[in-house]
Parts: C-alpha cells; sequence; structure tokens
C-alpha cells in the first residue's frame, strides 16, 4: 500500500473488497439468500467500471467531435432503454420509446452544450474529458425524473379516468381536462431533484464533490463544481420531464379532445 | 317539431352503422339489454370515443365545431360520474340563482358547500345532472341517470328532465327501465338482432 496521497492501487482495492465479502457472510448467516447476486453485481461494478476507463482513456487520447459524438449518441440511446424498462404501463407503438428518448435527448444535451459553452469552456469545446462526464451525471438524473413522470402520469390517467373524461364531457379542453393530472406528474417527476439540491452538504456529500476532494482538489473548488452539476442537472431534469410528460399527454388524447386510453398498453 | 341532432350513418365498432335523429323537446329513448351498446351510442355522438358518420346539431356539422364547443352543447351525463375539485360547487358553471334552482329541484339544496369525497352514489348521479343543466346544454345524453337513486329522487331527476324538454332541450335517454322510458319518452329505439330499430315505446 502506498501511503495516502490520493492515490489507490490494485492492493488498496482488494483490501476493500473484504467489506463486500462481510455483507457476503451476513446474507449467508441470516440465510437472506442474495449472496450470489451480491458477488455478481460486485463482480460487475469492477468490470463495467474498468472498461468505462478503459473507453475514456482512448476516448480522452483520441479527442475528435465525432468520437465524442458518437459516444453520447450511445449514452442517450441507452438510457433511453433505461426510461422504456422502467415504465409500468407503455404507449402504444414507437412512442413506448419515443416520448422518453426524445425528451432527453432534447435536455441532456441542449444542458450540456449549454455548459460546454457557457460556464464549463474547455478548449477544444467538445473536449470530450469534459463532455462525456458532464452529460454522464446528467443523464443519469434526468433519466430517472423522466421515468418518474411518465409512471405518474399514465397511472394517474388511468386512475381518475372518470373525472378527466366527465371534464371533457362538460367541454374542457384536452390540457384543461388533463391539467391537475400533468401537474401531479411533473411535480412527482421533479421532486427527486429538489430533495437532493436541499440535502446537499448536510445529509451526505455528493458524489463528485467527494471524489474531487479525495482526489487532492480544494474543498471550496469542489463545492463550486458539485453546485454547477447540481444546477445543470436541476435545468435538464425540468426541461426533461416536462417534455416527456407532455408529449405523453398529447399522444394519450387527440386532437378531437379525447382521451386515448386506447393507445396505452396493459400494466406489466 | 324542429329537428335539433341528426346522426346520419354513424360508425362506432362494434356497434352497427346507425342514424337517428331528435327533435327540440323531444325525448328518444334508447333501450337494449346490457352490453347492446347503449353507453357507446351516446359516447359517439359526444364525440367522446373514435367514430364516424355525419353529426349534426340544428344543421350545424359537428365536424366544423371545435370538440370542447360540441360537448358544451351537447352534454354527455354518464351513470358513473367522476369528480376532480374539493367541492360539488367547484363542478359547476353559470349564474348561482339558477343553480341554487336546480339543486332544490333535485332535492339537495345544500349540497353546493358539500364536499364530494362524501357524496352517496345517489347524491353523485342527481349533481352530475345538474352539473350538465348548469352548461346550458342543447341536447342532453343520459345514460341510466336513474339507476342508483329511490323512487322520490328518480321523480325529482325526471321532474328535471321534463322541464328541460320543455324549454326546447333534447334528450337521447339510455335505460332499462320500461316505465321511466314509459314516461318520459315520445319514440323508443331498441337495439335488437344487431340493429337499432324504432318500437313503439
Amino acid at each position: 500500500m502506498t501511503p495516502g496521497n490520493g492515490t489507490l492501487d490494485w492492493i488498496d482495492l482488494a483490501v476493500s473488497a473484504l467489506l463486500i465479502v462481510l455483507a457476503g457472510g451476513v446474507s449467508l448467516a441470516w440465510g437472506l439468500g442474495i449472496h450470489r447476486r451480491l458477488g455478481v453485481a460486485a463482480v460487475r461494478s469492477v468490470v463495467q467500471l474498468l472498461l468505462l476507463a478503459l473507453i475514456l482513456e482512448w476516448l480522452f487520447a483520441h479527442a475528435s467531435p465525432w468520437l465524442t459524438a458518437g459516444a453520447a449518441v450511445l449514452m442517450l440511446g441507452f438510457a433511453a432503454r433505461e426510461i422504456f424498462g422502467r415504465q409500468d404501463r407503455r404507449l402504444t407503438g414507437g412512442w413506448a420509446w419515443g416520448a422518453g428518448g426524445l425528451a432527453i435527448t432534447l435536455a441532456a444535451s441542449a444542458v450540456t452544450l449549454f455548459a460546454l459553452a457557457g460556464p464549463v469552456r474547455p478548449d477544444p469545446w467538445y473536449d470530450p474529458r469534459y463532455a462525456i462526464p458532464l452529460l454522464g451525471m446528467i443523464l443519469g438524473n434526468v433519466m430517472t425524473g423522466i421515468a418518474v413522470g411518465l409512471n405518474t402520469l399514465t397511472a394517474t390517467v388511468a386512475r381518475d379516468r372518470a373525472a378527466v373524461e366527465a371534464r371533457l364531457a362538460l367541454g374542457e379542453t384536452r390540457w384543461s381536462a388533463l391539467g391537475d393530472t400533468l401537474r401531479h406528474a411533473l411535480r412527482t417527476g421533479l421532486i427527486g431533484i429538489i430533495n437532493s439540491m436541499s440535502a446537499a452538504g448536510i445529509v451526505f456529500i455528493p458524489g463528485m464533490m467527494t471524489g474531487q476532494i479525495l482526489a487532492g482538489q480544494p474543498p471550496e473548488e469542489a463545492a463550486r463544481w458539485q453546485i454547477l452539476i447540481l444546477f445543470l442537472i436541476a435545468g435538464a431534469t425540468a426541461v426533461g420531464t416536462v417534455a416527456a410528460v407532455m408529449l405523453a399527454a398529447w399522444r394519450l388524447t387527440d386532437d378531437r379532445h379525447r382521451l386515448r386510453l386506447d393507445r396505452l398498453s396493459d400494466s406489466r | 317539431m324542429t329537428l335539433l341532432l341528426a346522426v346520419e350513418g354513424l360508425r362506432r365498432p362494434p356497434l352497427p352503422v346507425l342514424s337517428l335523429a331528435v327533435a327540440a323537446g323531444e325525448c328518444v329513448a334508447v333501450t337494449g339489454p346490457s352490453g347492446a351498446g347503449k353507453s357507446l351510442l351516446l359516447r359517439a355522438i359526444a364525440d367522446l370515443d373514435p367514430n364516424d358518420g355525419r353529426v349534426s346539431l340544428a344543421g350545424t356539422d359537428r365536424a366544423a365545431l371545435p370538440a370542447p364547443e360540441w360537448r358544451q352543447r351537447v352534454a354527455y351525463v354518464a351513470a358513473e360520474s367522476g369528480w376532480w375539485a374539493p367541492t360539488v360547487a367547484d363542478h359547476m358553471a353559470g349564474p348561482p340563482d339558477r343553480l341554487a334552482t336546480l339543486l332544490a329541484a333535485v332535492g339537495l339544496p345544500e349540497a353546493g358547500g358539500w364536499p364530494v369525497a362524501r357524496l352517496s352514489s345517489g347524491e353523485r348521479q342527481r349533481l352530475a345532472l345538474v352539473r350538465a343543466l348548469t352548461r346550458r346544454p342543447e341536447v342532453l345524453l343520459l345514460d341510466e341517470p336513474t339507476a342508483n337513486l329511490d323512487a322520490a329522487a328518480t321523480e325529482s331527476v325526471e321532474a328535471l328532465v321534463r322541464q328541460a324538454l320543455a324549454e326546447g332541450c333534447g334528450v337521447l335517454l339510455a335505460s332499462h327501465d320500461r316505465n321511466q322510458v314509459r314516461r318520459l319518452a315520445g319514440r323508443e329505439l331498441a337495439f335488437r338482432d344487431g340493429a337499432l330499430t324504432e318500437v313503439r315505446p
């Protein structure tokens, strides 16, 4: 082991793996039956993160706008798939992917480009060392907001069908009749990032700030970066959740202001 | 009698292709066994489900009107009503004195301030009719309007329907209550053998 100066070697990691063994021991002792899954998850995290590091090193070594864009498209695709996978009731046809995919692409790319052009300003602007981690951090959070927002919308609209149809039957427009439902879905989608911002620094030290401090950055510098990231995430989550929920609501109604639950698949 | 609601070649699968007409001040009953499509027919006329065909109100084609305006003028009152705001009054429109008159007419004069969550199914049903009438529709599409009501409440609802008819409203009434159909309707259309045919009420 090397003395603590912000670097980790393999022996350090091997020692920390003892904690996974400890957790597995708990599972065995109490018959929890999760030691297998724990082991697989631990191995997956090692393999995935090391692979990611390899890819990032390669990307950083070949700083090209095209390679950066290609990596971004792949990441957006995985995020869209994840949103699709988390839906209890999906829109029918291509919209099952489309609503979430379009929304996350719009929100995450707009906010990442904004960060690169404005506050971060790397040289060159597409430098993957900045673009890829920024996009990754934004995607992870926007994805959750969109998935929660869409799930809330579809569950609420099916539950409150009688009320929504009563409002339509009394001559309200689709946006007016769905107003309460939309507000509920948007609030639920955005509450996660609001809670993170409120609790940051008191209840927990955010992961990125922790990383920078461990890597030797002064805490104040790390705090400024963390604040920037939280703002980017909040903005992107707002844009992405609004876009996804509005697209889905537009799809769940039609131009004659009818509620179209036939465009929603059955509960899984 | 002047023609108010005209439905020609209405297509709404799985219903047969239908035509019907309702004059101003006329009550036409739609009867048939449960599941025959009475509700689907009323919903299609209100344009709440995808459907095809020529539907017009006093000569104005439905397609020429925005859907919200159409539904204000041709009001569908469901058998099971939905409510969305805290109190009964939050769901009402129009001048307060008319609302007070309508609430008194269904025997619920104090209901304006009541919380929706505590309404019984019978109260909901009467208030759903009041809710539609506060918007002064020209045609009422009533789906089993007295299904949850006792004799006295049924009588008050039928009196309100008669009053709407006297004011020139057209009514299309889906009902499986033979006596109610005889009391209210001038004509009866029955779903029989996959078609909607006129029978004697």
